[in-house]
């Protein structure tokens, strides 16, 4: 049989042929290989027009208007450096990013113990598939209910006269009830690991799965100990796990305003809340100069952290 | 079955404190939602009654919940519909090299860790200078779109990396047509995945805030409408509310759960070895 339309172009992600055999190709091949990239242009059309007006554009735009003027109830094409001379000159700023940066840290490190924690504890503790599959739903549910409710929910919690306080009370921890638990820092970290341990868990659980049985028979053979199994065998083998973990939690915290602006009852700031302040004020250019500036940070931070890992490898 | 180790011990009981850091301040809200018309924000409970839950179906005050909610559903359909096609779509077509298939895979990452509120405040220009009013059912639906789709499309990516190219060989040594082994070989093969990729549509676009604060327009999602209701409803209400949708969530994820539960019980009392190549 010959072949046809079909066989060559659907077998074609198996093969990737060097530019140079393109030559050695007949005209028959080659219009059949043009078909195939010509396929997928059009399958994936969709997804480029969404991205381009709705993510490269408004990228672009916002690049483009942090070089505008700005006059007290509207902005005008310009370009000037005077919202990044400003941004760059207030010591505001450098603090709201120092800010942002602890946040991350903080979180990143609490989801990270806690999330490693839970898969391993799923992935190798847990024995019986249903059990894990069941388990790991229950993990995952609160992903998909509003993170704004699940702030709010904090609020009994942590008030004044919340359950930490009036138990701690009755435990004769304390005498009157601690101020910071709500509106605070603290109550901001914590909003953040509630919300944003999951993003941890899947990940790791997911590289945990696949890392064969077989290699810590082999460690426990060797007369490893259990923790000597988990330091030298597992936790190498997850890594990648704990890189897409990680880009998901600093990326969603560096870019978060109202999980700050929230719960700390609007006392503290971060990067984001800088920017929806000026939108608030109708200060776009400076709003605009201020994103990019996050943008490239976070752009930065996560080139690095896909140093670690091939994303494309993990699917 | 032989005895566990101290380590399983120490581990379930932090995977139990885990649940209940997870779960605990959800079911707190729950409890307070049922407090006495003159209950508070937080314990004691003040009697328990119905109250805030009847106030939530009266005439507001302020807001327009009814109306949010109305607009988030639909919303939250529009958009789990398109997620799934596109991403359906997308996933055949990244399933070979095209040209910019690299550029696009690397978009679509940037348009899953770009920090939301630039998405919100990027699509709100556009349409500013482009002279276009934003409304919940155009700019809000396209910035969401680009939250929701990378989920879909790592799905996609996900089911045809484990995807048995050999029914597919099967059906066109048959004489399938490319078009007909797509739709009677790989559609059916991957439609319990697909129940996934409209979970995540779905729910990210009803849950959405950050997205949608600046591309909403004048008319209110329910999330936009929750988070305006925080400051200045002080009554457990605002507990009655965020029950309710919950609650709503979660009436969802299962419904889906057990859908998904549903088709594979069904595939396998049909003996259809369709799927099996899926681990």
């Amino acid at each position: 049989m010959p072949p046809n339309a079909d066989t060559v172009t659907l077998d074609q992600g198996e093969t990737r042929a060097p530019a140079s055999a393109g030559a050695r190709l007949s005209v028959g091949e080659r219009r059949l290989r043009l078909m195939g990239g010509l396929s997928g242009l059009l399958l994936s059309a969709p997804i480029w027009a969404v991205l381009l007006f709705f993510l490269v554009l408004p990228i672009i735009m916002i690049a483009v208007v942090s070089f505008w003027g700005s006059t007290e109830y509207s902005f005008y094409p310009d370009f000037n450096l005077e919202n990044y001379e400003f941004l760059f000159g207030s010591s505001v700023t450098y603090t709201v990013f120092l800010n942002t940066f602890i946040y991350a840290a903080l979180t990143w490190f609490f989801t990270l113990i806690i999330g490693f924690t839970v898969a391993y504890f799923l992935a190798f503790h847990v024995h019986s598939l249903t059990w894990q599959i069941a388990l790991f739903l229950i993990c995952t549910i609160p992903f998909w209910t509003s993170n704004i409710i699940r702030m709010i929910s904090w609020i009994p919690f942590l008030g004044r006269n919340g359950i930490a306080n009036s138990t701690l009370i009755s435990w004769g921890v304390i005498d009157e009830p601690v101020e910071w638990l709500l509106f605070s820092d603290f109550a901001v970290v914590l909003a953040f690991v509630h919300l944003y341990t999951l993003f941890m868990v899947v990940p790791i659980f997911n590289t945990m799965m696949r890392i064969d049985k077989s290699l810590i028979e082999a460690a426990r053979d060797a007369g490893a100990s259990g923790f000597q199994i988990l330091v030298n065998v597992i936790v190498p083998l997850t890594k990648p796990g704990i890189m897409i973990g990680s880009i998901f939690v600093v990326t969603l915290v560096m870019g978060d305003f109202i999980t700050v602006r929230f719960m700390s009852g609007s006392q503290s700031a971060n990067v984001g809340r800088l920017i929806s302040n000026d939108v608030g004020l109708l200060a776009y250019p400076s709003a605009s100069a201020t994103a990019v500036v996050l943008l490239v940070t976070v752009i930065i931070m996560i080139g690095i952290m896909l140093r670690f890992v091939d994303i494309r490898k993990e699917l | 079955m032989r005895s566990r180790p101290l380590s399983f011990y120490v581990l379930a009981g932090f995977f139990g404190l885990f649940l209940l850091f997870l779960y605990g301040p959800t079911i707190t809200i729950a409890i307070l939602s049922f407090q006495g018309p003159k209950g508070g924000l937080t314990f004691p409970m003040n009697g328990v009654s119905t109250h805030w839950f009847v106030n939530l179906f009266q005439e507001q005050a302020v807001g327009d919940i009814w109306g949010s909610f109305g607009r988030s559903f639909i919303l939250g359909l529009a958009v789990m519909v398109t997620t799934v096609v596109f991403s359906v779509m997308g996933g055949l077509a990244f399933r070979k090299r095209f040209p910019g298939s690299t550029l696009l895979f690397y978009l679509l990452i940037t348009a899953l860790t770009i920090p939301s509120i630039l998405v919100s405040l990027g699509v709100g220009l556009i349409f500013n200078r482009l002279g276009w009013e934003v409304h919940w059912m155009t700019s809000g639906f396209g910035a969401q779109l680009t939250w929701t789709l990378p989920f879909g499309l790592l799905i996609m990516f996900a089911v045809f990396n484990r995807f048995d190219k050999a029914y597919e060989e099967a059906a066109r040594d048959q004489g399938a047509s490319a078009w007909q082994t797509v739709r009677y070989v790989v559609l059916p093969i991957i439609a319990p995945s697909l129940i996934g990729v409209a979970l995540f549509g779905f729910t990210l676009s009803y849950d959405e805030f950050a997205r949608t604060l600046l591309t909403a327009g004048s008319h209110n999602t329910l999330p936009l409408e929750i988070f305006g209701m925080t400051t200045n409803v002080t009554t457990p209400v605002l507990y009655a509310l965020g029950t309710l949708t919950t609650a709503f969530s979660f009436l969802i994820v299962g419904g889906f759960l057990t859908f998904a539960v549903l088709a594979r019980r069904k595939r396998l009392r049909q003996r259809s070895d369709a799927g099996d190549g899926m681990v």
